[in-house]
């Protein structure tokens, strides 16, 4: 019954909570049992709290018992990357410049899925302060993929992928500013959703690259990626870039959208360096929409090939400008070696942070620094208007992008040493971000090497309902749901 | 665009307030080098008359209103500071 549960997703799992078949108690006993047996190959998290998590789900059964249940996620244990607040739990960000931190307030977050009643459970792994797409840079140790270890699950929120895919969670957060949820998603075989810029609240998440940072969830249906976008979504006073928009009820309108869409295909992102089982499996998730009636039309996106360069350019300058508040004096790391305060700076961040975030600090630095400023960062702030814009034009014709999610199937840890070869990972999933828009990857089969591969589909800014809709469509369509991998 | 040979680590480093070894530096420079260069890409576009984008909807003037809000105690907020005396995080000596 155990192993049985933590693979449901949550829409079943609440008609049995509910029908009092099993109780949010039993539920988490089974994923703390599956967590505590699987974490040594898996390395998901860096922690988690399981007297927490059990009295978590002791009140979420007493509130049922007493008929004031809060819906689906009620009693459903949702993990969280490890860069969003939990109050009074460790928040480390997977750095040594954070290891002793903890919250001291819950993120937006996280304090609405404790007001749908979830089991808030675990800080997961990821690249150091979310930078990396390999969940290899933790100064905790490497997450290991859970359908082969000796692969990457991906990154930046690794953690949350593969706990999700081992079933150590029934849903999780992650954060997403180049790829970091729907990249690590295709390559741990579930769904990832980064939503529109500004849909869901920053506020207690750590920064990264402000402009291009969002929270999402991920899960293992579709539907359940819209009941928990439904719980986290909408405006908060906390976060100034936070939008003020009507959320809809994203599960209620899955069921209500039928198609047939326009569908957009990026002739860009089908080009060299594209794995051919990845081609293949894409290629026939076009074939079925086309079938169903949709209409598949060859777009443009001109300006494609620049979207990694203009990323490291603003995302670092971003980042080199966010994580300089970390200089050892009010909280994190401090040195204890040091001849004056200027000193303590040098040293607390030459010994906290990582070698990649030391790499993008001063990339960062760089491009923002005087005489190179309007060479570098103004340039890439005004290619990214023309990305902006290709997407843009692309939506006067079509209702949805669709296009793999990462170049290859989950590739061998320690393969790609070269921080180049590391960032061209995420190539299909920048442009997102840059525009602000809504991406979402859902599995859409596997290589013969058993590993799975990502359908990634781009929405409009702020429709997620159909988004989802048409994700859905395809996956109630095929079983690869249905498959885990064996630990 | 500036020639990748343009970076100077141990100046921008130095903005950065990051300490390197030299073998980071040694490591970082030609890193970087290979990044700069990739990005010089950058330069065949043709941006003129194009306005830079700092956000994807950019929203201005976002106004709360001025009222005392339940706020984390003193000992909460000093709760991860390094070292601290009196309700006040202790630093390294700055005025003799």
């Amino acid at each position: 019954m155990a192993d049985e549960l933590i693979f449901k997703p949550v829409a079943e799992l609440a008609a049995l909570l509910d029908a009092k078949k099993i109780s949010a108690v039993e539920l988490t006993q089974a994923v703390v049992a599956r967590t505590q047996a699987v974490e040594p190959q898996v390395r998901a998290f860096n922690s988690f709290d399981q007297a927490d998590a059990l009295a978590q789900a002791a009140a979420s059964d007493a509130r049922r018992s007493a008929g004031q249940g809060r819906g689906p996620l009620d009693g459903i244990p949702v993990g969280i990357k490890d860069v969003i607040s939990v109050a009074g739990q460790p928040l480390t960000a997977s750095s040594k410049m954070l290891a002793n931190f903890v919250s001291p307030y819950d993120a937006t977050v996280t304090e609405k899925l404790r007001n749908a009643g979830a089991v808030v459970w675990g800080r997961l792994n990821l690249d150091e302060f979310a930078m990396g797409s390999s969940t290899e840079n933790s100064a905790f140790g490497a997450t290991r993929n859970p359908w082969d270890l000796t692969r990457v699950p991906g990154g930046s929120s690794g953690g949350s992928a593969a706990a999700l895919a081992a079933g150590e969670a029934i849903a999780t957060l992650g954060s997403d500013t180049g790829g970091s949820i729907r990249q690590p998603a295709a390559l741990c075989g579930v769904v990832g959703l980064k939503p529109t810029y500004g849909l869901v609240s920053r506020y207690g998440l750590i920064a990264f690259a402000s402009s291009l940072d969002q929270i999402g969830p991920f899960a293992r249906t579709v539907e359940d990626a819209a009941i928990v976008l439904g719980a986290i979504a909408g405006h908060d006073e906390r976060d100034s870039t936070s939008f003020k928009t009507e959320i809809p009820d994203y599960r209620t309108e899955l069921k209500q959208r039928n198609g047939p869409w326009r569908i957009g295909i990026p002739k860009e992102y089908f080009g060299a360096g594209l794995d051919p089982e990845v081609a293949a499996a894409v290629e026939k998730a076009i074939a079925f929409y086309r079938a169903q009636g949709c209409e598949i039309k060859q777009v443009s996106l001109p300006h494609t090939e620049h979207g990694v360069s203009v990323y490291y350019i603003i995302a670092t300058a971003e980042c080199s400008s966010n994580l300089s508040r970390y200089d050892g004096i009010r909280y994190g790391h401090r040195a204890k070696q040091a001849k004056d305060v200027v000193d303590l700076y040098f040293q607390s961040r030459a010994e906290g942070f990582g070698p990649e975030v030391k790499r993008r600090i001063i990339l960062g630095t760089y491009v923002l620094s005087s005489g190179y400023y309007d060479a570098y960062y103004l340039r890439a702030q005004k290619v990214r208007t023309l990305i902006r814009q290709d997407f843009l034009n692309a939506f006067r014709e079509v209702d949805v992008l669709l296009t793999p999610t990462s170049p290859t199937p989950a590739f061998k840890a320690g393969e790609k040493a070269d921080p180049l070869a590391m960032y061209l990972c995420d190539i299909y999933t920048i442009g997102v971000n840059l525009a602000g828009l809504p991406g979402v990857s859902v599995p859409c089969g596997f290589s013969s090497g058993g590993l799975p591969i990502g359908l990634q589909l781009i929405g409009q800014p702020f429709k997620e309902a159909e988004l989802l809709a048409i994700a859905h469509a395809y996956e109630q369509a095929h079983n690869w749901k249905d498959r885990h991998p064996t630990l | 665009m500036s020639a990748p040979v343009d970076l100077n680590i141990d100046h921008v480093a130095k903005l950065a307030r990051i300490a390197l070894t030299p073998e980071e530096r040694a490591q970082f420079a030609r890193q970087l080098g290979d990044v700069l260069a990739s990005i010089e890409q950058l330069k065949r576009v043709d941006v003129s008359g194009v306005e830079p984008t700092a956000h994807a909807f950019p929203v201005s003037n976002v106004w709360a209103e001025d009222v005392p809000q339940p706020s984390l105690s003193a000992e909460a907020a000093l709760r991860n500071a390094p070292a601290q005396r009196d309700h006040m995080v202790v630093v390294p000596k700055v005025v003799e």
